[in-house]
């Protein structure tokens, strides 16, 4: 093989310009990687395997990743939550033969052939490293599926670079990237990269307060940073941006709504304000940099990236050479639609030439980021012996885009004519064991009794569409019942 | 009117939430009083119900402090 291994760009790069990952504790040069290592010594023992990246440290798994590229035949780079029932199905589905993790890992899943464990060193060690690639890494990220189990998302160095890998670093200073994401997400992990061949990434950290990676970031000199419309929403409400003054400010995640492009065009004067979409499964597909809600209609086609964009169905879909490879895994679906396009499920309305989204395909719900499927929640909610059956569906939020609302059918009939009191009762009971089972984000904001739900000719739930309220456009914030939803990009 | 419903959201939702709240003065930094995005989102939903409205539709700024809170919700009832 002779794909050019990430190790290889980044010393060719940022390394050359004095680049570093700079975490809450320490920083670490990237140029001082060609004499020291997180697997100092064993690094040869991980090549060609499928690879388990279960490190809870960021920077220590950003450092790994960086070392393990070119030399592990697939990595799956773990969310820090990830929980660890999961952990079976994401190492069989990947077929994992080795498990990396850290002092704060949780134990590798006893499954059949995974059979070698290493831990990493929280600090690269001193050793002499002789790096040669030997394969393609597959990189494998999970997105979060039906059931709650996470879908395994196989892409390439080549199609996680593909948004930026032909568009060279500027000449001038090098820049200083962040980002809120973890970079272990797709959002996150576009920004690591891109800083890699660029100049510095200052990493955020769990734990950390939002004024305090700000405080952070502005040390560190940070001059393009990114995060989801709600990273920005809270950023702003921390009161401490002042003094902060990057370059370019990025969303993505979420859509992002008129309110939030003019609240950080007021907090950042100087800045590029931009706008992506994109998903874990579909890539980058384009950012927008006007400073408005939505895109133009002019960007549907086919751009100079090779991006196509198609809009024929209703919904944003996309074609590109940042399009992931596949899901993997047994009985795994099709990433792709017949025609080659991964679709992000973001339903659309043409207006004065512009394209605004009106809510997800499917009925996803993105709060904050973090995506909710309704059947998910709505197993739960039917699993109270008084439910007959419920609807989830989105409710616009300005604090996290959106939030879930469920409408219930009680088996008794008793909806909305039942005794308060027992109505209440129940409501509590169900919310309870929704509290119990699910994250809290999936938890109802507010459950409403109803009489029925309606059903389609086939005998299926009708998930709600478009209602007025669920434009992202300012011009229509005022209007209709503000049932909305949010993308489940990310980028 | 306003402040105490309110001041009750924040204390339901941190009861909720499982969070410990910080005494709620009007110079309270909000993202230093014990609520995540989350529970700020609820408390802005109920307050939506319980108000009839959702002044952060035509705000200029994000709240920064608890009385920039309470400020937001009472300009939009006067």
């Amino acid at each position: 093989m002779s794909a050019m291994a990430l190790w290889d760009s980044v010393m060719a790069t940022a390394a050359a310009r004095g680049g570093a990952l700079i975490g809450p504790a320490r920083a670490v040069p990237l140029a001082s990687l060609a004499r020291a290592s997180c697997l100092p010594g064993r690094l040869d023992a991980l090549r060609g395997r499928s690879v388990i990246v279960a490190l809870r440290d960021q920077l220590t798994a950003a450092i790994a990743l960086l070392e393990l590229d070119g030399l592990a035949r697939r990595m799956v780079v773990c969310t820090p939550d990830l929980a660890p029932e999961h952990l079976p199905h994401v190492a069989r589905g990947a077929q994992a033969d080795a498990w990396l993790g850290d002092a704060a890992s949780s134990a590798p899943p006893e499954i059949a052939g995974l059979d070698f464990a290493l831990d990493a060193e929280a600090l690269p060690q001193p050793c002499e490293v002789e790096r040669r690639a030997s394969c393609a890494t597959e990189w494998v990220l999970l997105t979060s599926g039906t059931t709650g189990a996470p879908k395994l998302v196989s892409h390439t160095l080549a199609s996680l670079m593909s948004a930026f890998a032909h568009h060279p670093a500027d000449a001038g200073a090098a820049p200083v990237w962040s980002t809120f994401y973890d970079i272990r997400r797709y959002g996150g992990l576009q920004i690591y990269l891109r800083a890699l061949h660029a100049g510095s990434l200052v990493l955020s950290s769990a734990g950390e307060a939002t004024s305090a990676f700000l405080a952070r970031a502005a040390a560190a000199g940070v001059t393009h940073i990114s995060g989801t419309p709600s990273h920005w929403r809270k950023a702003l409400m921390s009161g401490t941006i002042e003094g902060f003054s990057p370059a370019y400010v990025r969303l993505s995640g979420e859509i992002a709504d008129q309110g939030i492009l003019d609240a950080l065009r007021a907090a950042f004067p100087r800045a590029v304000v931009a706008h992506a979409f994109a998903s874990t499964e579909a890539g980058v597909g384009f950012e927008v940099r006007d400073g408005r809600a939505g895109f133009p209609a002019t960007l549907v086609g086919k751009t100079d990236d090779g991006v196509e964009v198609d809009v024929s169905r209703g919904t944003l879909r996309i074609r590109s050479p940042g399009n992931a490879a596949a899901y993997l895994g047994v009985g795994a679906p099709s990433l792709r639609d017949p025609e080659g396009f991964v679709d992000l499920g973001d339903r659309l309305e043409l207006r004065d030439g512009r394209y605004f989204f009106v809510g997800r395909s499917g009925g996803i719900i993105n709060v904050g980021g973090l995506k909710v499927h309704p059947e998910e929640v709505e197993a739960v909610i039917n699993s109270h012996p008084r439910v007959r059956m419920s609807l989830v569906r989105s409710r616009r939020n300005p604090i996290t885009g959106a939030i879930v609302a469920a409408d219930v059918v009680l088996a008794d009939g008793a909806a909305g004519g039942g005794e308060p009191a027992a109505d209440e009762r129940i409501r509590h009971e169900i919310l309870e064991t929704c509290r119990s089972l699910l994250a809290a984000h999936k938890v109802p904001a507010a459950i409403r009794f109803v009489p029925a739900l309606e059903m389609s000719a086939s005998g299926k739930l009708v998930r709600p569409h478009e209602s007025p309220g669920s434009s992202h456009n300012d011009t229509q914030k005022h209007v209709g019942a503000r049932e909305s939803g949010g993308s489940g990009g990310a980028g | 009117m306003v402040r105490s419903t309110i001041t009750n959201l924040f204390q339901e939702v941190a009861r909720e939430q499982q969070r410990q709240l910080a005494p709620l003065t009007d110079d309270l930094k909000l993202l230093q009083c014990g609520l995540d995005s989350l529970s700020f989102a609820l408390i802005v939903a109920r307050l939506e119900d319980a108000l009839g409205y959702d002044p952060f539709d035509t705000a200029e700024s994000f709240p920064v402090t608890f009385g920039d809170f309470i400020r937001l919700y009472e300009a939009r009832a006067a």
